[in-house]
């Protein structure tokens, strides 16, 4: 009789900090300790928070362990499960009350602002387990769909409910469903987005891994709104975790008749197929990403057509990315009025952001829309580590934009992020602190975006390019009065001329940095100062001889015999030599190695 | 999958056992001490019959274990905690005697006097 369930964390984040060990360690230790009987290993997708890796909660008693090691799976099991006694130097230390008691995670600062909708399961079920889902309401939003709503009605409540897509450009789903629903009637397609490109965003890759069969459910509603039969999911190819579930879950489905002919009884039949993306930015782009899954080479096409008219091999087609349709099978279940309680007056429900860079708690956090980016920041993400200062937070990836520090309270939805020269994207969240130079990230990001230019319009192949060519100037010291101007004219120029949303937004992070820190850009071209002292062409290490002992160490952890001195002397950096890859300044004990 | 009937039915039995991963629950809950004092006593058996007869039953209740309480001499020791009311706690326990707790206590409302610290301590 099983007493106690350990939910081990089997999400990428915490899969490649070696969990699947500690899954084999806790299964070997607990038959060795006669108790495989009464406790169940559950592997589960991501918890959000990401930071602790690996993470293991034991129930009945609630108790969240972090930072698990492989060894040590025999104190847990034998303090834990055998006699009771919770291992308190593992529990993650925000729930550890003063009294000893562990505390709900729910009142952790980490959890308590959240709301998860679209992550409802992830961390909680077992997602190889259709059994799970199910227990959890799984696939009774399709059952209600097929048997108690027309069409229509599936339609309307999803427009009612004001969802908007979750994958950046933030269209009302419901209008876009309904679109494709009033194309005559024939072959019709739905399909799925899980190309997920944005660096550091990976919402959509938990819900696969976490809650396979809330996409399966999602998208058989959307084909029977829509008159659909056949769904395509594209997915990166670099996701083998979260294919493997899907297709795990799609096995599962078709066996229990939740796929296939005559669904719930009706004569809705829907069936479901994976293509798996080779991992070019450019095929998060619906039209891009059609030609793909159509076996052509990824590139967009213009529109209109619109995918609802003239999609997936020409016929009407309904794109949705993974995180849009999580929040189908809520809406339908609890209804609209539920959903559209959440959030602000034209941003209705939950986003998910994946908070990365300089960040205590990075990870994965679900919050009601028109939360603020310093809830979000200071009190989820649990500040800045080292005592930093927040200087920007760039938020939709290489598309979207800096907001500095005047902005942390701006209630975050699509519309403010938009207005504030940003925007939602697909819900990437990097914060920077005081050492994060803004030119070298604009750069980093064109950077990436000249490397994904697809290369068939001209505005974005050859204009991204110049305008990083400008950025690597600027960034070497050798930026020109001017260069700014002339940066924003291109801007401008490639936003208005590009083929597809790859290059109208490209120019996106260039523009709200130079809008929000000109004078960072203005000190690297007329003073040719670094002010993040990032920039290692604008800058020198330098030795302040006061402050040298003498010691010698920086001249042996030199790698290119820069530094040279007597001992007991002070030491001298010679700038010719020195490739300035800061070793001499990290392993000086005295503070006496500046950059300049 | 022919019908929504159908699908709750297998809701049903897949939920049975999930209770335990509720940590908010707001229910009665039953503890069973099992540091070595009380695992040299026999508590092992004890949470085993509690488990199974709490199942067999379908009570909402959770039955956890916890570490030594300090009355070692009275191991294996069972408390039952009911929300907005007093402790109860049973000492000396055997499966049989546990099994009477469910029956009488948990699903009767009524404290088996006999088997508490109080009457046994005595």
């Amino acid at each position: 009789m099983v007493r106690s369930h350990i939910l081990v964390c089997g999400g990428t984040g915490c899969t490649s900090s070696n969990s699947p060990a500690i899954i084999r360690a806790l299964e070997e230790q607990l038959s060795k300790s006669g108790l495989s009987d009464e406790v169940k290993v559950v592997q589960t997708g991501c918890f959000g928070l990401c930071a602790l890796g690996p993470i293991m909660i034991v129930y009945p008693e609630g108790t969240f362990y972090s930072m698990v090691k492989v060894g040590d799976i025999p104190e847990i099991v034998e303090e834990h499960l055998l006699k009771g006694r919770i291992v308190t130097r593992l529990v993650y230390d925000e729930t550890l009350q003063e009294s000893g008691e562990v505390a709900s995670l729910d009142d952790t600062g980490f959890y308590k602002k959240q709301m998860r909708v679209a992550l409802r399961n992830c961390g909680v079920i077992d997602p190889e387990d259709i059994n799970e889902y199910i227990a959890y309401d799984g696939y009774q939003a399709l059952g209600k769909a097929l048997t108690q709503m027309t069409p229509e009605q599936v339609i309307e409540e999803i427009k009612a409910s004001g969802l908007r897509g979750r994958g950046g450009a933030g269209f009302p789903t419901g209008v876009k469903w309904s679109f494709a629903a009033a194309q005559p009637k024939g072959q019709k397609y739905v399909c799925c987005n899980a190309d997920e490109g944005d660096p550091g965003a990976f919402m959509d890759r938990s819900v696969l891994e976490g809650d396979p069969h809330a996409l399966i459910e999602a998208m058989a509603i959307a084909g029977y709104a829509i008159g659909a039969n056949k769904g395509y999911v594209y997915v990166r190819a670099e996701y083998p975790i979260a294919v493997h579930r899907l297709q795990v879950a799609i096995k599962q489905a078709k066996e229990l008749g939740l796929l296939g002919e005559g669904i719930f009884g009706t004569d809705f039949s829907f069936d479901l197929e994976i293509r798996l993306g080779a991992g070019a930015f450019v095929c998060g782009e619906e039209t891009a990403l059609m030609t793909s899954i159509e076996g052509n080479r990824g590139e967009p096409r213009p529109r209109p057509p619109f995918p609802a008219v003239k999609g997936l091999f020409g016929k009407p087609t309904v794109l949705n990315n993974v995180e849009t349709y999580a929040n189908i099978p809520r809406i339908i279940l609890l209804g609209a009025e539920w959903f559209s309680k959440i959030g602000t007056e034209k941003s209705k429900g939950t986003k998910v952001f994946a908070l990365g860079g300089k960040i205590t708690n990075t990870g994965l956090v679900e919050v009601p829309m028109g939360t603020s980016l310093r809830e979000i920041v200071e009190e989820i993400g649990g500040g800045i580590p080292g005592g930093k200062q927040f200087k920007a937070a760039q938020t939709g990836g290489p598309s979207g934009g800096c907001i500095p520090a005047k902005h942390l309270d701006v209630p975050i939805d699509y519309d403010n992020l938009i207005a504030i020269g940003s925007m939602m994207g697909s819900g990437g969240l990097i914060v920077m602190d005081e050492d994060s130079c803004m030119v070298d990230i604009a750069r980093f990001f064109l950077d990436f975006t000249v490397d994904e230019s697809c290369g068939k319009c001209t505005p974005c192949r050859i204009g991204t390019k110049r305008l990083l060519e400008m950025l690597d100037r600027i960034t070497e010291g050798n930026g020109k009065p001017g260069d700014i101007e002339k940066m924003e004219d291109l801007c401008h120029y490639i936003k208005e001329n590009a083929l597809c949303g790859l290059g109208q937004t490209a120019p996106n992070p260039v523009l709200s940095t130079i809008r929000y820190f000109r004078e960072e850009y203005e000190a690297h071209i007329y003073q040719k100062t670094c002010p993040a002292k990032v920039c290692k062409s604008l800058l020198n290490y330098n030795i302040i001889a006061e402050k040298c002992t003498g010691c010698t160490l920086c001249s042996r952890v030199c790698p290119v015999g820069a530094i040279t001195g007597t001992v007991k002397h002070p030491h001298v950096i010679d700038h010719e030599k020195c490739i300035k890859c800061g070793a001499c300044m990290e392993k000086c004990r005295f503070g006496a190695i500046v950059k300049e | 999958m022919k019908s929504l009937e159908e699908l709750m039915a297998i809701r049903e039995k897949a939920r049975q056992g999930m209770g335990i991963r509720n940590d908010k629950h707001e229910g009665t809950r039953v503890v069973v001490g099992m540091a070595t004092c009380g695992i040299a006593a026999g508590a092992r058996p004890v949470l085993s019959a509690l488990v199974e007869e709490v199942a067999k039953e379908n009570l909402d209740v959770q039955v956890g274990q916890t570490g030594c309480i300090g009355i070692c001499q009275y191991e294996p020791v069972v408390e039952v905690i009911e929300p907005d009311k007093e402790k109860v706690t049973y000492v000396k326990m055997t499966p049989e005697k546990a099994i009477k707790i469910v029956h009488k206590h948990l699903m009767g409302g009524e404290v088996v006097q006999e088997y508490t610290i109080g009457k046994v301590g005595k």
